[in-house]
């Protein structure tokens, strides 16, 4: 086995892109990157002139087919980490991060599917990544992604989710909003539960791979449901982000 | 490497009540080294053990509730850097468990016991003229699960890892012994004003 | 905090420990396999209940709570305790 330390690198903020009113995509260069899986994330250390640091997980956005890496970050209130980073930070900053990091919530086309991938509010961003692999890869395995937000200002990636959808390559769309809908919206407005997960995932006697990712109360309900659907446990991979959901 | 433009937004406060390193929050973060035990009160116990296991003195939770007890406002200091000021809890002290159980201490050292097996070492000294409690009360209300209740110990001069929680009893020892932090890594003692925060600080 | 079916809501999963598992380690090691000594569930590192938070990473078997890692991190190093076979394959 070859011994891959992870050294602390130093990227630079090439671009910082808006989702929504809370969430911004940050793209950089990071010299010295190793190709990472979709899935995996990184860990962002800022320092402050007082020698103060502060370290978070973040989850890669960007599939490994680009250039750099692109991570999606929501602004938790009093998350010190996610405000500067949704805040301060600008185009030419240079940031400390390493990684790639988690080599076991990870996805490949090579793997195969179908696939199943839960995702509440920023718990979508490494199975973006998976998304945007597939599409990058012009693969056709089956993917079914439900995308679980409070209300429709949140959607993360709303248009490019979209355009995904009607490739018509195999990726199924379903969002649901937990909070409150809009005028006309005609999806689901309630919290996951059984009947949609049967609705619109892949049934367990077609063995997906299901990718479960979000806050831990979603996550826990969402796997123990799926184990309840007959879904073997060990085709059900979760990724918590704490108790309120990201990391801050 | 320092990033431009980061501070921390953290306030640091008084340094007459803030020990160094510390930063003042309003919250009540939640850290365990495992899931949540719910005993229920009527299987819960607190014990006195002696060095050789035995029990000296067992209290069940309606016993523990007549003793004399103690209300006291308190700040707390979370070896991870937090601090919460002005903390209210209600409980027994040490001293009055021992006059209870009109037990004279046969040692100098205790290590408390936890429903979950968390385990964390004090010196009696620590414990005593009412530097030590044990809780059942945190801001007039009994002490939720994630919080350490039904009932945790306190002792707020030391790093909040000593204040244990699912406490079941203090066993006594001859000498010293480091309990589950301590023994990876940790300060022996944890005076945050001493900032003793691992072994070797 | 208790979930609606009384799951800890307050854990996390191993997958978490990523970063301070391949500082220790030198190697992935998220995916390696792991047997609990107590229970033999065989499960790998990234699916094993994370605790701890800022204080350590402690890794449980998510079958029956055992410890099996604990990795702390301070100026003097590394404390790391390991009470699991570990089977790390060649990748």
């Amino acid at each position: 086995m070859r011994a891959s330390p992870i050294p602390w690198l130093s990227a630079e903020v090439l671009e910082i892109v808006a989702e929504t009113p809370r969430v911004k995509t940050i793209r950089l260069a990071v010299p010295g990157w190793r190709r990472h899986l979709p899935g995996q994330h990184v860990d962002v250390r800022l320092t402050a002139e007082d020698g103060y640091q502060a370290q978070r997980s973040y989850s890669i956005a960007s599939p490994p087919e680009e250039d750099g890496i692109a991570l999606t970050v929501e602004r938790l209130e009093d998350g010190e980490v996610s405000m500067f980073l949704t805040g301060e930070l600008r185009a030419g900053d240079r940031i400390e991060l390493r990684g790639p990091l988690g080599g076991y919530f990870t996805w490949t086309v090579e793997q195969g599917g179908p696939l199943a991938l839960v995702a509440g509010g920023s718990g979508v961003v490494p199975l973006m990544a998976m998304a945007r692999h597939r599409a990058a890869q012009a693969s056709r395995i089956p993917m079914h992604l439900l995308c679980s937000w409070r209300t429709a200002d949140d959607v993360i990636y709303r248009d490019e989710l979209a355009r995904l959808a009607v490739r018509g390559d195999g990726l199924t769309l379903t969002h649901t909003l937990t909070r409150s809908a809009p005028a006309g919206w005609r999806g689901y407005t309630r919290r996951i539960d059984r009947e949609m997960l049967l609705e619109v995932l892949t049934g367990p006697e077609a063995r997906p791979l299901a990718y479960v990712c979000g806050p831990t109360p979603m996550v826990e309900s969402t796997a123990t449901l799926l184990v309840s659907l007959g879904h073997a446990p060990e085709r059900i991979l979760t990724e918590r982000f704490g108790p309120t959901g990201g990391t801050s | 490497m320092v990033t431009r433009g980061f501070k921390s937004s953290r306030a640091r406060g008084d340094p007459s009540r803030v020990p160094p390193g510390q930063y003042v929050t309003n919250d009540f973060p939640v850290l365990s080294a495992g899931p949540t035990p719910r005993t229920p009160l009527d299987a819960w116990s607190f014990a006195l053990r002696d060095v050789h296991e035995s029990d000296l003195a067992t209290w069940r939770w309606k016993d523990l509730l007549t003793l004399p007890s103690s209300t006291v406002t308190v700040d707390i200091h979370c070896v991870t850097k937090w601090s919460k000021l002005d903390t209210q809890w209600k409980g027994v002290t040490i001293d009055a468990l021992l006059d209870a159980a009109g037990l004279h201490p046969p040692a100098r050292y205790v290590t408390a016991f936890c429903d979950g097996g968390y385990t964390t070492n004090l010196a009696l000294e620590d414990l005593l003229d009412g530097r030590g409690l044990v809780a059942y009360e945190y801001d007039g209300a009994p002490i939720e699960p994630e919080h350490g209740g039904p009932a945790r110990l306190l002792v707020p001069h030391l790093y909040f890892w000593k204040s244990a929680k699912w406490v079941r009893g203090l066993a006594f020892m001859e000498d010293d012994a480091p309990g589950f932090w301590e023994t990876h890594g940790y300060h022996l003692r944890g005076d945050p004003w001493k900032e003793e925060r691992y072994a070797g600080d | 905090m208790t979930g609606p079916s009384g799951e800890d809501l307050y854990r996390l999963d191993g997958n978490g420990a990523a970063g301070v598992l391949q500082e220790v380690f030198a190697v992935e090691m998220t995916t390696a396999s792991c047997t609990c000594p107590a229970c033999g569930r065989v499960s790998a590192l990234g699916a094993l209940h994370l605790y701890g938070g800022a204080m350590g990473s402690v890794l449980r078997c998510a079958s029956c709570d055992t410890l099996l890692l604990c990795i702390t991190s301070g100026p003097a190093g590394h404390f790391l305790e390991l009470r699991a076979i570990l089977h790390l394959q060649p990748q």
